[in-house]
């Protein structure tokens, strides 16, 4: 068995790329910088604003910064050894590949299934060999049991994939973050496996 | 032919089938797809051309909102 030590050492010389700041990528991005990933490249154009704060990673005086920025000090609260390279761009097949070429794991945390969609067809189609772990499913609350994790070939799946959200299932801090802790601690296996 | 879909396996009343073709017989609703055959990408463009043969394993990953 590994010590803690040699495993934070390991960990320190990885970077793992982060598409999309809300819900899922800034609980992610938090939980892997506390078990202290050396790099997270994190990628989104959006700005906080008041319905972020019911799940997502950041506080009430940050409403209308930018999300990457935002998320960048707070991390840096947290651990200021973690490097945390904030892009503020809208992810497209245009610059994917650009972004992440030089991470060992990319995460999938939109929230729209349209760019779900976009950023999975393109790294499967640029990058086959780089492991994508997604969110997929995690809307409403309770049904702790139908949340799991599967994968196909280099793509692994977390989430129940069946609850979507809508006015009725609105995505909430409990289920949202299970998601994201679930894609976080996949990421870790996957970087403790390499 | 029988193929596997999603880990399942499928009987298709046919000798071979493009993705769209599946998507339809299946009646899958939902409309944002990611689709593989034997580990392979399909790309969206590329749906109405890919043929499914006996014995292929075929994915197809439904997208739903929510992050």
């Amino acid at each position: 068995m590994e010590s803690f030590t040699k495993i934070k050492r390991k960990l320190r010389r990885k970077t793992v790329g982060i598409a999309g700041a809300g819900g899922l990528g800034s609980n992610c991005a938090v939980a892997l910088a506390r078990v202290g990933i050396g790099k997270l490249i994190i990628c989104d154009f959006d700005k906080v604003t008041r319905a972020n704060l019911n799940r997502q990673y950041y506080f009430n005086e940050q409403i209308g910064q930018q999300k990457v920025f935002a998320l960048a000090d707070n991390i840096f609260f947290i651990d200021p050894y973690v490097k945390v390279l904030p892009k503020n761009i809208k992810l497209s097949p245009a610059n994917i590949k650009e972004s992440f070429k030089s991470c060992d794991v990319i995460v999938e945390a939109f929230d729209k299934a349209e760019m779900k969609e976009m950023l999975i067809e393109t790294v499967l189609d640029e990058m086959p060999e780089k492991p994508l772990v997604v969110g997929l499913g995690m809307a409403g609350w309770g049904k702790n049991e139908i949340i799991k994790s599967r994968n196909i070939d280099n793509l692994f799946i977390c989430g129940d994939e069946e609850t979507e959200i809508s006015p009725e299932l609105p995505p909430l801090a409990p289920r949202v973050g299970i998601v994201a802790n679930m894609q976080a601690n996949q990421v870790l296996e996957l970087l403790l496996n390499q | 032919m029988q193929i596997t879909l999603n880990n399942r396996p499928e009987i298709i009343d046919k000798k071979e089938i493009t993705i769209s073709e599946l998507i339809n017989l299946k009646s899958f609703t939902f409309k944002l797809l990611v689709t593989k055959i034997n580990g392979n990408l399909i790309k969206k463009a590329d749906r109405e051309t890919a043929v499914i043969k006996d014995g292929d394993k075929v994915d197809i990953i439904h997208l739903i909102s929510g992050g």
